[in-house]
């Protein structure tokens, strides 16, 4: 199907009936029930998750198959945002071309970066990338202010010019972003019984954009030009033994998951629009690193898998307090159930980020393959076939590359 | 003129700070092979360290002044530190006014002990692993140490002086021969600066001077033949990762006077530690140190105002663009040896 075989179009279809039905079984819950804030089936975080999942994706072609490890990627999609954002300045509301604006910019601004970068690997790589980043956020949030807005973020304005578009609203609000007259914003509920869903217009065409990226990256991993990335990630010297120049390679590499990440910033900001310096801090960065690796480096499902729980969590996780815990344990004795709250309240809520610094280290510690490669020991243990196959990752050696 | 030595002076503390941080990552690096992310969470702890030390010291209880009384003609109730009722006025008050330079003596064994539950605990595992997990786990582990003191100190700035005798500041301009008052610099930094030339002084005659330190000199140069010779090279690592974290630890308890410290200082100090370790060349001790003093006065000129307003910005990037023309320049950095990180 569509130029895939049969293992990947399974893969490619279970993902996008995931992307369809998403609303559905991400919220299992009926509204009325205590496990209602677990439901994350309201327009804002689906729109999150798929996002990042797009934003992660891009990042694992260049880390996950050249083994590059970019310590600025978040500078990408600050880059997109606000190129997103001057689109819907300058020129319209339309978010079609807010989005290939972005694309293109990141895309130009990675190839700026990744020219210099690229020309030395490992540690120093990492940390020349991480050095762009911090001085684009430097540079955001100081003396680009004009182009920035600096501290308060870029936002729209009610005398931006929007040449082609309509400059307010009848009632002299700000316009919201839209596909064709279509409002990212508009949304329809559907009630069942005890449950609601709600579809929203922002969601789906994010949803619908992320699968594109999702069939191009496929077919990137399958295609020759994949498999000359794998052979930089394990052996870059005998590579160029063979008379092949990595460079070009890894830069195409860089470029194309940097532009991963500006489309990641557009659709932000096609969302939301407003773009913030503290998008492009070293931390954003280091996030799309986490999911990356919790997920599975490498492997096509890997990063979205990641994207998500970590997203989904973050949510739930910071939201939970100290009077959900104990509702949770009130079943319990009462001085055991002041341990149980008073051992699990420091990670949650605020302190969200110590569990997903432990998560993380659990995961680098025990399962640097990320949560695919503990599904496949799982399935290892069941399916008894402990030898070599899990090994191999399938697919991985599909046909040769001409030479090229 | 004036100006030349004010930002030289004024880019000495921070350049100071840099070269401390530098010199720990760089011996870790060099003996262990371990690129730590977790540095800065280090120099974070020491930071800390002098703040719970300060707020250990100020714990006070309330008791009667006789000699006072508040308007309703009740006697005065004041707050009285432990340590003054226990050591007497004179005692209890110098410890409390000195409590960062004394914090130094506690940091030390502390942070040796920190430093050697991480190598033991963690980092050991790492070695074998390649780069990019280590730079991941040390990652997250600097998110944790980092949201463990979040949650025990809160997320704000919490400042904590300098010792009364060292407030103020130095009339250096006088004693070069200038008006009085032209160059003047605040006594703390440059105690940070002697304290700091201090460390990096022991830490190099410790590797000159011992037979401890010759072997691993030894090891940094050759591991695998140091290990044929019969010398059990991982315990010596050890001792080494704890000496790189007092290292920095010292430079954070030092610090606190001149910028209080919150949860994330350490990650800001971190991300241009390593652009400092690799302007002076991966593995190379003398490199870190010289380009971390070098790093810290490049800034401080960068925020000369005359220079913004010719290069607007430049007082933000200046360290970066200095780490990316060098790399692109001398790869191996300027004291860069041959053979360190070239796969």
């Amino acid at each position: 199907m569509l130029g895939l075989n049969a293992k990947d179009a399974r893969l490619y279809i279970i993902v996008l009936v995931m992307l369809i039905f998403a609303p559905f079984f991400l919220n299992p819950f009926p509204e009325t029930s205590g496990l209602a804030q677990f439901n994350a089936g309201y327009p804002d975080m689906m729109q999150r998750l798929v996002i990042f999942g797009l934003f992660a994706v891009g990042f694992n072609i260049l880390f996950g198959l050249t083994g590059y490890l970019s310590f600025g990627h978040a500078a990408f999609l600050g880059v997109g945002s606000y190129a997103g954002v001057w689109m819907f300045k300058l020129l319209t509301m339309n978010v079609l071309p807010a989005l290939i604006v972005s694309t293109i910019a990141a895309g130009l601004f990675s190839l700026l970066i990744g020219y210099i970068s690229l020309r030395r690997s490992g540690i120093y790589f990492s940390i020349l990338t991480l050095a762009f980043a911090q001085m684009c956020y430097s540079l955001a949030y100081s003396v680009l202010t004009p182009i920035t807005g600096g501290e308060t973020g870029l936002q729209l304005a009610l005398d931006d010019p929007r040449i082609i578009g309509t400059q307010q609203t009848a009632e002299g609000n700000i316009p919201v972003p839209h596909l064709f007259g279509l409002p990212m914003n508009s949304n329809t509920t559907l009630d069942l019984g005890a449950w609601s869903f709600t579809f929203s217009v922002g969601y789906y065409f994010a949803a619908v954009i992320f699968a594109l990226a999702f069939y191009f990256t496929i077919r990137l991993f399958r295609s020759p030009f994949g498999l000359m990335l794998r052979a930089v990630k394990s052996n870059q010297s005998r590579m160029s033994y063979t008379g092949l120049n990595a460079r070009p390679y890894t830069l195409a590499a860089f470029v194309i998951s940097g532009m991963f990440a500006g489309l990641a910033g557009g659709l932000m900001v096609s969302m939301d629009p407003l773009a913030g310096a503290e998008r492009m801090l070293w931390t954003a960065s280091g996030e799309v690193v986490l999911m990356t690796i919790l997920g599975g480096v490498g492997t096509l499902i890997g990063p979205i898998l990641g994207a998500g729980v970590i997203t989904y969590l973050e949510a739930i996780v910071s939201t939970i307090n100290s009077t959900i815990l104990h509702e949770w344990f009130s079943g319990l004795p009462d001085g055991l159930e002041n341990f149980m709250v008073n051992i699990l309240y420091p990670f949650v809520g605020k302190g969200w980020h110590l569990t997903l610094g432990l998560v993380f280290m659990t995961v680098v510690i025990f399962l640097p393959g990320g949560i695919v490669e503990g599904g496949r020991r799982i399935y290892g243990l069941f399916s008894r076939k402990r030898r070599q196959s899990d090994a191999t990752p399938p697919n991985a050696a599909a046909q040769p590359g001409p030479g090229e | 003129m004036e100006s030349i030595i004010l930002q030289l002076l004024n880019g000495l503390d921070k350049g100071s700070a840099y070269a401390l941080i530098a010199l720990g990552l760089t011996l870790i690096f060099g003996t262990l092979g371990v690129v730590n992310f977790a540095h800065g969470a280090l120099f974070m702890m020491g930071a800390f360290i002098a703040v719970t030390l300060n707020m250990l010291f100020g714990i006070s209880f309330e008791v009667e002044d006789p000699t006072r009384t508040d308007f309703l003609g009740n006697v005065m109730m004041v707050d009285t530190p432990y340590v003054v009722y226990w050591f007497g006025e004179g005692v209890g008050n110098w410890l409390i006014d000195w409590s960062v330079p004394i914090s130094v003596v506690v940091a030390i064994p502390v942070m040796a002990l920190i430093g050697i539950a991480m190598e033991r605990g963690l980092i050991r595992f790492f070695y074998k692993r390649p780069h990019a997990d280590q730079i991941l786990v040390t990652f997250g582990l600097a998110i944790v140490l980092q949201e463990i003191i979040k949650a025990f100190y809160g997320a704000n700035p919490i400042p904590t002086p300098a010792p009364e005798a060292f407030v103020g500041s130095f009339d250096v301009g006088q004693l070069l021969g200038f008006d009085p008052f032209a160059v003047m610099y605040p006594y703390w930094r440059l105690v940070y600066f002697f304290f700091a030339a201090l460390i990096i002084g022991l830490v190099f005659a410790f590797l000159q001077f011992t037979t401890f330190g010759m072997v691993v000199r030894a090891g940094m140069a050759d591991r695998e033949t140091v290990g044929l010779l019969g010398i059990d090279i991982d315990k010596r690592f050890v001792t080494m990762f704890a000496i790189a974290a007092i290292v920095a630890g010292l430079a954070g308890v030092m610090y606190t006077p001149i910028l209080s410290p919150n949860y994330h200082i350490g990650m800001d100090f971190l991300v241009l530690s390593f652009v400092v370790v690799v302007v002076g060349g991966m593995g190379s001790l003398p490199g870190a140190v010289a380009a971390g003093f070098l790093l810290g006065i490049l800034q401080s000129f960068a925020s000369m105002s005359w220079i913004i307003e010719l290069i607007p910005g430049i007082n933000q990037v200046v360290i970066y663009l200095v780490a990316i023309v060098i790399l692109l320049t001398r790869p191996r950095g300027l004291m860069g040896r041959k053979g360190v990180m070239e796969e």
